[in-house]
């Protein structure tokens, strides 16, 4: 007994140490990517404009990340529509079918999963243009001709994602609804007037102002978060690799983190 | 013109620049001279703001270039441009939009006064023509030759030369030397230029600096380097692997690592 007590000191105190330095690390991160997002936002309104830069990204994110929105949005709907229909039989509640999943979409799913889609689709090209951008020097190269890098390339990804993930969780709502309304009425029988009286009686105004508000926070959030993993990238394949990798993980996570934070909120 | 006081630059624990003074004459040639390792890049970025020291001062004219604000640093670069080792052109944008790139972001110039002007400095570079192309469509000698032309697009008072014929073949390696050379006597440009090129450095410079471990360790005019009795200046210049600088870096004996690595080499008698 006496031989393992040091070995399990000694243990737990690298454990422990490990767990604070991750916890450490993680801290300053968040700090310095905060930082790095409230900087490039208080560049906002100081010339030059990046107007052109701003349409260019909103494009890029938007029209980019519509087609998966859409297959992704009809698909949650429709398989929402057919597990909603058998469980709402049981009860003899199928009439409900269109407000549980209007509900679920707009409060719920549609931001979250609209979320993980564009951080998917757009999050990660972005962390990956960016430190191919810090790798071959571009962004020393924009320095040394006099642009700033943070108004010129996170300033303008910021503020598309920050507009841009409303916009397309918008439009994953009524695809979902869409989707499931064709599930539902069209080869589960529901009746066309109850699917529809119920979404319309049950959704209220905070539900959908809720659904906003979580898209235009996450919006912000994949945008700093991916633009921070992509500019604090160590200039080597494998750190651009690893920043791309790490900003996929921690916007998921985050997003999941702050949906719950902000559910709270709403409810 | 450009003044360097007590720099020094760490990394953790890695001296990059030990304490030194730096003096870059204006209107002049500047080669910054070293083998690898040597702290020369280090002390371009230093010159140029693209990094802080650790401690000391760079002072441009009477202004000292780590307590202006950001405004005014972007100010001062308008005035200036950078040859990047490895070109550094933007990927998304051609030939022609990389080189008008400061232009459009820093002038009021009609488009047709800029294609112009674009239109010179391919002409200078010799690659007019080739406009259109996409930086993954040039060879390395082109891409360093359009990163030539974006630099001086503006004709700026001070351009800064990183490694600007390393990895190039003999005949783009002399045609960058030599644009380097005309475009700052005919622009009477402050040209600082770093490279391990010692043909080059001496043949471009009017002042040259030698840097090893991170200090300055010979300065002077070409002609003064190359009759430099200095052992380390010499070895440098002839590029012998024996003398006061050592080639192998490692730090234990290559024996011992192998004799007594358990289970690795026995040497017998």
């Amino acid at each position: 007994m006496s031989d393992t007590t040091p070995v399990n000191q000694s243990g737990m105190t690298t454990f422990f140490g490990s767990l604070g330095r991750y916890a450490m690390r993680g801290i300053e991160q968040l700090g310095d990517g905060t930082r790095l997002g409230f900087h490039a936002l208080s560049l906002l309104f100081v010339k030059p404009w990046q107007g052109k830069h701003f349409i260019i990204q909103l494009y890029a994110l938007g029209v980019g990340s519509l087609a998966i929105i859409i297959i992704t949005g009809a698909f949650t709907g429709m398989v929402l529509a057919l597990q909603g229909y058998y469980t709402l039989a049981k009860f003899g509640s199928e009439s409900l079918l269109g407000a549980g999943v209007g509900m679920s979409i707009i409060r719920e799913l549609g931001p979250v999963l609209g979320a993980f889609m564009i951080i998917g689709r757009a999050g990660s090209s972005i962390t990956a243009e960016i430190g191919i951008m810090r790798v071959t020097e571009q962004t020393d190269a924009l320095e040394m001709m006099a642009v700033n890098p943070m108004q010129r390339i996170i300033l303008p990804r910021i503020i598309a994602t920050t507009i841009a993930v409303p916009l397309l969780v918008s439009v994953f709502d009524v695809v979902g609804i869409g989707a499931g309304y064709i599930v539902g009425v069209e080869l589960l029988g529901v009746n066309p007037g109850a699917y529809m009286a119920e979404l319309v009686a049950k959704i209220e105004m905070i539900d959908l102002n809720g659904g906003w508000v979580k898209a235009v926070v996450f919006g912000f959030m994949i945008g700093t978060i991916c633009t921070y993993m992509g500019y604090r990238a160590q200039p080597t394949t494998e750190g651009v690799a690893r920043a791309t990798t790490q900003a996929v993980v921690v916007a998921s996570v985050g997003v999941l983190i702050m949906d719950y934070i902000l559910t709270s909120f709403f409810l | 013109m450009i003044r360097g006081e007590n720099l020094s630059k760490r990394y953790g624990d890695t001296v990059a620049l030990a304490a030194t003074d730096i003096h870059i004459q204006a209107a002049a040639t500047t080669a910054i001279m070293g083998g690898s390792g040597s702290g020369k890049t280090t002390m371009l970025r230093l010159l140029s703001g693209l990094i802080k020291p650790t401690t000391g001062h760079i002072w441009y004219g009477d202004e000292d270039l780590c307590a202006i604000s950001d405004k005014r640093l972007y100010a001062l670069r308008e005035s200036m441009g950078m040859l990047f080792q490895y070109s550094a052109l933007l990927n998304s944008l051609n030939v022609y939009d990389n080189i008008a790139f400061p232009l459009h972001e820093h002038t009021d110039l009609d488009e047709s006064v800029i294609r112009t002007m674009v239109s010179m400095k391919l002409e200078q570079v010799g690659l007019r023509g080739f406009e259109h192309l996409m930086p993954s469509e040039l060879s390395g000698g082109m891409a360093k030759r359009v990163a030539f032309a974006r630099a001086i697009a503006m004709d700026p008072k001070i351009v800064f030369f990183d490694e600007p014929t390393s990895g190039l073949d003999p005949i783009s390696a002399g045609v960058i030397t030599t644009l380097i050379r005309d475009t700052s006597k005919m622009n009477r440009m402050t040209s600082i230029v770093v490279t391990h090129d010692v043909e080059a450095g001496l043949s471009i410079a009017d002042h040259v600096i030698l840097m090893w471990q991170g200090s300055i360790i010979a300065r002077g005019t070409p002609d003064v380097i190359r009759n430099s009795d200095d052992e380390r200046v010499r070895q440098f210049l002839e590029g012998r692997p024996d003398g006061p600088i050592p080639f192998s870096r490692s730090t234990t004996s290559y024996v011992d690592d192998l004799t007594h690595r358990p289970g690795t080499v026995r040497l017998e008698k």
